[in-house]
């Protein structure tokens, strides 16, 4: 039925017949692509050197954690926002403007919630001039094809999270793009209708009558590329550089207890965590010679004290040593979820990355095992080892004020990230420092406080 | 074969028997409906017939202060108000989108708005007389404008900012989406843009609307350049009736205001601030719906559906027609070299006008009585802001606990919200003579009673906002405050006043406008024989209106800008930003 309903779809001919691009043709190129956004005396790269080939017939993953930029580098391929330098091109046609070739799927959806899902599902066909009999009928049998039969006269806030990702998929299908871009479209649902959503979406492509030629997926879930893509783009964070491609052999549908399926989940693990031999050594190692470390190269993770508390006191009652992946599992939490605390940790010299392993030090054994203040403590000495940190309390010891405007460290800061990282960095920061008791953060005048008493204050 | 033509199917051998159903249950209703339009229709015409009568500027109108004329008069005014609503939401939807389309527009446009929100409303009248009358000479028709145009200058600021808000602020997403599935610029405009920003516009449009009954009022009989003009309309008759010191008349005419503006707010704003809900950008159904009986009626006949149908091809024509203004694109590269040299040619010929516009204006100003004409009105609008500072403590310390308590009681807020709504409309200027009178028999000085005429209107404002604030103070709070035994003065340090200080100060910036606008009205009022005036650049202005005495009315609405914009920027906006980064729940 599905099949038969796909045919229909392809029957209906909506843009201007173009040539249906043969397999292994190149659909989108990026080419020496980099963006940058203004910082306070230059600019501040997010992408740099991205080279990058979307071919027919093919479904691209870009994988990376919060910050590598690779939602960034989607717009760019899409034509939503310009490159800083490099070209994006389609079918060997740099781009002007947004991309004639791609149709997006949103996170959040993006459903015009005044319209009906039939009338969201019609919205590209309408901008293209197809008259209203001819869209209805593409519309009907796009929603039927995706399952939503029966919904089309519902609005958007009647429907499930999946109903509504589902008419995302319609809308976008519905004009034939060349290349379907996906931006995270699963993160927003529930495990179990995420991995029904996937399925569907793969038996789709699978059939070979995919109203699209090639797609584009940008995700932060190991598993989801795995079992989607043919080809795994790993970006790394700050600026987002293609750290690794994985080619993606398995057949589909992919099996999950696979031994190929999980070794190359844990490949893909170990790049992502950044500790393959290739990329930097442990943290601890760094820690020993903290005059190479700055506020500038070691940028603070956003893990609040909460969380990697947290994280240290599971990985000591599992013996003060787990597989990452593993724990992850376990625990149901995502790779961005976990990989800040692990960062954290790692600054911190409380745990370090054995291969696949987080392993406690000394110091972190004692700080899970610790009680309330005692714990307080070693993270003090801990925090103060971490640049930024030791930045604001040196800074507030040698002023006779022992006070210092935010704006000051802003300032410093502002020359290697971005305004909004900056709010960042001093966010957790003064998380850190304010339960290490270190130092305080008046919010009203946006003062820090060298002050023993602060403590007090804050509780 | 799909299941889609299975279930179409099953519609259709549905569908005959229910609308049969439907069509003998609501037939009343829609004729109803229908004979409700018509008579709108009818009215609309005939009362419009009279707004091209001829007349010449020799003649002064007489009103007739007959009370069976106050239906008409009533119509009048209506017809008056809403030409009003609908040249705001023009204005608006063109100022607001230019703004927000072009960079070096906004840079302008967005600055002048705030100027001009700021500019007594009442100023703008002598400007909109004189030139409105040379525009339509020997017709009625330049009066009405002229009138028109006040209203509208009390309601466009407010509405236009707004919606420039909304597109500012409209999520990224949902540009993307425009841009990614290319729509036309049209779509981007009649699918996205308009329905995102149409709860704002419409509770925008309604609060102003509200505020625009006392510029009617203000603006329907009026004396400028010596001359006397009036309007056919309520506020004309009510300033008939207080020439002739007729109280009883005077009564008629309040209690025709009241049925007017509770008759709209129920026939009109009611059903709309209901039936917008629908653009309410959220994924879940609403907690809080707002209900209107007459929508219901309207969604309960079938002429809804057939507007619909019959609207169709009109909304496919002009979707149509907007694909001539293009796709909705921003092009990838510009050229710095080219744009930095259009930003210069602008910001040049920009710069150029207003330098020749304010030179002119010097010159003017020199000629005709020198600059020492802003010394006086300076001085004046001391004695004036201390009667807003007056009007505005005085306000709170006698509303807010009262909000207060109303906001922490559903049942009183349900009887009162709605009434605090139709008295914060009802024009204040209304009710004059009777305070005049008041004066009069008490012997009490205009220029302390011209801080209770400010009053009248602005206090509303205060209660209002003070009862939302105390509202959205969650019950979870008030509990922890309970249970932990924090009452008296510690409560309100602690929780009320934290609490409901983003909505007061709303309120109060509200408040201060309206008091400054009033001060115009309040501090020279007219009573049967007597006048009395007061000491304030309100007054000031009056005089200037009324002599048309152009180079003093001049300073004295720059001045009164001046003083509103520097209380504004000195003083309201930094509480604005205490109460958005300290006091938000």
């Amino acid at each position: 039925m599905v099949l038969s309903a796909l045919r229909n779809l392809r029957g209906v001919r909506t843009a201007a017949p173009v040539v249906r691009a043969a397999d292994g043709d190149v659909l989108l190129a990026a080419d020496g692509l980099t963006k940058s956004y203004a910082g306070a005396d230059r600019e501040l790269p997010v992408l740099t050197g991205i080279d990058l080939t979307v071919r027919a017939g093919e479904v691209v993953a870009l994988l990376g954690k919060s910050g590598s930029g690779k939602s960034t580098l989607l717009r760019c391929l899409a034509g939503l926002i310009p490159p800083s330098s490099g070209t994006v091109s389609y079918r060997g046609t740099p781009l002007t403007g947004a991309n004639p070739g791609t149709a997006m799927v949103f996170q959040t959806f993006a459903l015009l919630p005044w319209l009906t899902v039939q009338q969201n599902v019609e919205l590209g066909l309408e901008a293209r001039g197809v008259p209203a009999d001819k869209r209805a009928e593409a519309a009907l049998q796009a929603i039927d094809l995706i399952g939503l039969d029966g919904f089309e006269s519902a609005y958007p806030k009647e429907l499930s999270g999946g109903m509504r990702q589902r008419v995302g998929f319609a809308r976008a299908l519905v004009v034939e793009p060349d290349v379907l871009m996906m931006d995270e479209p699963f993160s927003a649902l529930d495990v179990l209708t995420a991995e029904n959503l996937r399925g569907e979406l793969m038996e789709l492509w699978e059939s070979g009558q995919f109203p699209t030629r090639a797609v584009v997926l940008v995700t932060h879930n190991i598993e989801e590329a795995v079992l989607m893509a043919d080809r795994i783009v790993v970006l790394g964070s700050r600026p987002g550089t293609i750290r690794e491609t994985f080619e993606v052999a398995l057949e589909r549908p992919r099996d999950r207890d696979s031994a190929a399926f999980e070794d190359l989940i844990d490949r893909v693990y170990r790049t992502m965590t950044g500790r393959t031999k290739e990329t930097r050594t442990p943290g601890r190692a760094e820690a020993a010679e903290p005059e190479r470390r700055t506020h500038a190269n070691t940028p603070l993770p956003t893990a609040s004290v909460d969380g990697l508390s947290g994280l240290a006191e599971i990985v000591d009652h599992r013996g003060g040593r787990c597989d990452l992946a593993d724990l992850a599992d376990d625990l149901g939490l995502e790779i961005d979820d976990v990989l800040p605390l692990v960062d954290a940790l790692d600054l911190l010299g409380l745990a370090s990355m054995s291969e696949d392993d987080l392993v406690l030090t000394g110091r972190g054994t004692a700080f899970a095992d610790a009680d309330v203040q005692r714990s307080k403590q070693i993270f003090a000495e801990a925090a103060l080892e971490v640049p930024l940190v030791r930045l604001i309390t040196t800074s507030l010891r040698q002023n006779p004020g022992r006070t210092l405007r935010a704006g000051f460290f802003r300032d410093l800061l502002a020359h290697h990230y971005t305004s909004e990282q900056v709010d960042q960095q001093l966010e957790t920061a003064t998380d850190w420092g304010r339960y290490a008791e270190l130092y305080a953060y008046d919010a009203d005048p946006q003062e820090y406080r060298l002050d023993a008493a602060a403590a007090g204050i804050e509780d | 074969m799909s299941s889609f033509r299975r279930s179409s199917a099953v519609a259709r051998t549905a569908l005959p028997p229910r609308v049969a159903g439907r069509l003998t249950r609501t037939t009343w209703v829609d004729l109803v409906v229908a004979a409700g339009v018509l008579v709108l229709f009818y009215i609309t015409l005939r009362v419009g017939q009279g707004t091209t009568v001829r007349f010449s500027t020799g003649q002064s109108v007489v009103i007739d202060t007959d009370p069976s004329r106050l239906p008409y008069d009533a119509a009048r005014s209506l017809l008056r108000m809403f030409v009003a609503l609908a040249a705001s939401i023009v204005f608006t939807l063109g100022y607001a989108t230019a703004a927000a389309r072009s960079r070096r527009l906004e840079r302008i446009l967005i600055p002048a708005l705030d100027i001009l929100q700021s500019v007594p409303v009442l100023g703008f009248l002598t400007v909109a007389v004189t030139g409105f009358i040379a525009l339509f000479p020997g017709s009625l028709l330049g009066l009405e404008c002229a009138s028109i145009f006040a209203i509208f200058t009390s309601q466009a600021w407010n509405m236009t900012f707004g919606f420039y808000h909304s597109l500012t602020s409209l999520p990224r997403e949902l540009d993307e989406l425009s841009r990614s599935f290319r729509f036309t610029r049209w779509m981007r405009f009649w699918k996205v843009e308009l329905p995102a920003g149409a709860i704002g516009l419409v509770w925008n449009g309604m609060m102003s609307f509200g505020g625009g009954w006392f510029f009617l009022v203000a603006s329907e009989a009026i004396s400028v350049n010596n001359r006397n003009y009036a309007l056919p309309g309520v506020g004309s008759y009510a300033g008939a009736a207080i020439a002739a010191g007729d109280l009883g008349k005077v009564g008629w005419a309040i209690v025709t205001m009241a049925v007017m503006v509770i008759g709209v707010n129920f026939l009109f704003w009611r059903p709309l601030t209901a039936w917008v809900e629908k653009f309410k950008n959220e994924q879940s159904e609403a907690g809080e719906i707002q209900r209107s009986y007459v929508l219901d009626l309207l969604r309960r006949s079938s002429w809804p559906r057939l507007l619909g149908r019959l609207l169709r091809p009109v909304g496919r024509g002009l979707g149509r027609a907007g694909r001539v203004l293009g796709v909705d694109d921003r092009p990838l590269t510009v050229d710095p070299r080219q744009q930095r040299t259009g930003d210069i040619a602008f910001a040049v010929v920009a710069g150029g006008l207003i330098l020749w516009g304010l030179l002119d204006l010097v010159g003017y100003l020199r000629a005709r009585t020198g600059l020492g004409v802003f010394g006086e009105p300076l001085l004046l609008g001391l004695a004036t802001l201390a009667r807003v500072v007056v009007v505005v403590v005085g306000a709170t310390a006698v509303w807010v606990p009262i909000g207060v308590r109303i906001g922490f009681s559903p049942k009183l807020t349900r009887i009162a919200q709605p009434l605090v709504q139709i008295l914060a409309s009802f024009p204040a200027n209304f009710l004059f003579p009777l305070a005049v009178w008041f004066f009069l028999k008490t012997g009490l000085s205009i220029n302390i009673g011209g801080v209770l005429l400010m009053a009248l209107g602005a206090q509303w404002y205060i209660l209002f906002n003070t009862i939302a604030g105390a509202m959205s103070i969650p019950t979870d709070l008030r509990e922890a405050m309970d249970d932990l035994g924090v009452r008296g003065w510690q409560r309100w340090k602690r929780l009320i006043l934290p609490g409901i200080f983003p909505s007061y100060v709303t309120g109060g910036i509200t408040a201060s406008g309206g008091a400054w606008n009033a001060s115009i009205v309040s501090e020279i009022v007219p009573f049967g024989a007597t006048t009395l005036t007061a000491t304030g650049l309100g007054a000031y202005i009056s005089h200037a209106t009324a002599d048309g005495d152009f180079p003093h009315l001049i300073a004295g609405v720059a001045v009164m800008s001046l003083y509103v914009v520097g209380l504004n920027r000195l003083f309201w906006r930094r509480l604005h930003r205490i109460a958005e980064t300290r006091c938000a729940i």
